[in-house]
């Protein structure tokens, strides 16, 4: 199966306005008064949510298109990427703005005490060199070498995206514990082929 | 008119039928999305108005928040590891027929019968609420003295602490079945807590039944301490020598110690206790010692480290 590039455009149009949905939902949620008795607790963790279900999403673009030879997939890659990035900076901001208002002595002494704060600015942190070299014109001025090792630390930012969530909950980790072994899976995959190449 | 056709079908069957329909209808909503709001079906609980309630002096003057806030948002860990997921699941718990043993060392151990309970003297106490994740409520709370029901038992000279173990039935907690505490949920008090007039057992919410969600039929309020000292639908209250571990503090130890009084300076390795989030409140606001009852209860702790007992 291979779009043509009418059909690819109308696919990159449509899921564009999918990945937005879910921003959507919470300005709608945020507009009527429907996101609950607390609803900056549910903005930030809708939108930690949504960083992390388009990590998985993105990290499952590569198996995806090696199991089905659907060689396109990859042009929807960068898209899904820039929306980790997206809802990442979402979830920063709600932080920084609606649970802090840029109180900054708080945010320091925040970021000392509270490990999983830290490791959630560390994550943000590398992500932003991905987001910034994500368009072709950088690919070109990198080499696709330098790009592709650079762009390989989205596997240290997905284990650090977990293990932020996994830190964060008080008592009940399955939600994290999901997240981690989507990773897991996604991650070993990738190990299990660079093992299969080698020993061919 | 709820309550005049429950007088034609006998009252349990009614609500049984009612709450089989409500949670049916409450999980198929609730799986639409976990930040769902309450269903309007679901927005009144308990219902039933409390009569003789006295107003109390030791209210505060605040604004009680919502009562669709107070009965929607909050931990009931046994139903739900979220803040919202426990309103529909507790709907199944049964509250009646329901007694709370009071027993350990006493001259009189007894069990009560939650209608004798709800025969006591009750008062309308409005306090404030501060969960140690960091936010906080106004809740006119219903009930009585925890101390009034324990002089009725007449402690030992060799009573120090007060113990309360929640209900834990696996059948309908769908938590209780994961080891996620060691339950059932326990916590615990120094007998002089215990018997602080603030202390108090609540038994309705907003003049009417403690709902569900909140702990029905009889819960623990400290309004001094962190919401989770507040053990909720209560069956046993035990007194004991020694300082007892609580539920938290066998999970978790470094993060929850036994006498969890709000502190600002004490902070929590996972939330700052400084400020708090008041539900309903855009600004946080500045956490108080004590949760602002330090005038009466500062006392307690005469000469304690409260930074080491945390």
């Amino acid at each position: 199966m291979q779009p043509t590039p009418p059909q690819l455009a109308a696919l990159k149009v449509t899921l564009f306005l999918l990945c937005l949905a879910p921003l959507a939902q919470l300005a709608w949620g945020a507009a009527y008064n429907t996101l609950g008795a607390n609803p900056i607790e549910a903005i930030t963790r809708s939108t930690g949510d949504w960083a992390l279900n388009f990590l998985v999403i993105t990290l499952a673009v590569t198996p995806l298109r090696r199991a089905t030879g659907w060689a396109w997939l990859i042009r929807l890659r960068r898209m899904l990427g820039l929306f980790v990035f997206f809802y990442a900076v979402l979830h920063l901001v709600t932080y920084l703005w609606l649970d802090q208002f840029f109180d900054w002595n708080d945010i320091v002494k925040d970021i000392a005490k509270r490990p999983f704060i830290l490791l959630g600015f560390a994550t943000f942190a590398l992500l932003l060199p991905l987001a910034a070299t994500s368009s072709h014109f950088a690919l070109r001025r990198l080499g696709g070498r330098r790009w592709q090792n650079l762009h390989r630390t989205i596997y240290a930012i997905a284990i650090l995206a977990v293990v932020h969530y996994w830190w964060m909950v008080k008592l009940d980790t399955f939600r994290p514990a999901l997240y981690a072994a989507a990773i897991a899976l996604l991650l070993g995959l990738r190990a299990w082929w660079r093992n299969a190449k080698h020993l061919r | 008119m709820r309550i005049k056709s429950s007088e034609i079908t006998p009252v349990a069957a009614f609500r049984q039928r009612r709450l089989l329909l409500k949670a049916a209808a409450a999980t198929a909503a609730s799986v639409a999305t976990a930040y769902a709001p309450l269903s309007p079906a679901l927005e009144r609980q308990g219902g039933e108005r409390l009569s003789g309630v006295r107003k109390s002096f030791l209210s505060v003057m605040e604004q009680p928040t919502e009562r669709e806030d107070i009965v929607g948002y909050g931990n009931f860990i046994e139903f739900a590891s979220d803040k919202s997921g426990h309103v529909e699941r507790s709907q199944l718990m049964a509250v009646r027929p329901w007694t709370v043993a009071v027993e350990g060392l006493v001259a009189k151990p007894r069990r009560f019968g939650i209608e004798d309970l709800l025969k006591l003297p009750l008062e309308e106490r409005i306090y404030r609420h501060r969960c140690v994740e960091g936010w906080s409520m106004v809740v006119p709370w219903v009930g009585f003295p925890l101390a009034s029901l324990l002089k009725q038992v007449e402690p030992l000279g060799s009573a120090k602490y007060v113990e309360f173990i929640s209900h834990a039935d696996p059948a309908s907690m769908p938590n209780v079945r994961r080891p996620l505490l060691d339950w059932p949920y326990s916590e615990g008090l120094r007998l002089d807590e215990a018997l602080h007039p603030l202390t108090l057992l609540a038994v309705g919410l907003y003049g009417e039944v403690l709902p569900k969600p909140n702990g029905a039929p009889i819960r623990l309020v400290v309004p001094w301490k962190y919401g989770f000292k507040g053990a909720k639908s209560i069956v046993t209250i035990r007194l004991v020598e020694r300082e007892p571990r609580t539920a938290w503090m066998k999970a978790v130890p470094d993060e929850y110690g036994f006498y969890a009084n709000v502190n600002p300076d004490v902070d929590h390795p996972r939330w700052s206790q400084g400020k708090e989030r008041r539900i309903g409140e855009f600004f946080k606001r500045k956490t108080l010692p004590f949760n602002g009852y330090a005038d009466q209860v500062g006392q307690l702790y005469t000469g304690m480290d409260l930074k080491k007992y945390f």
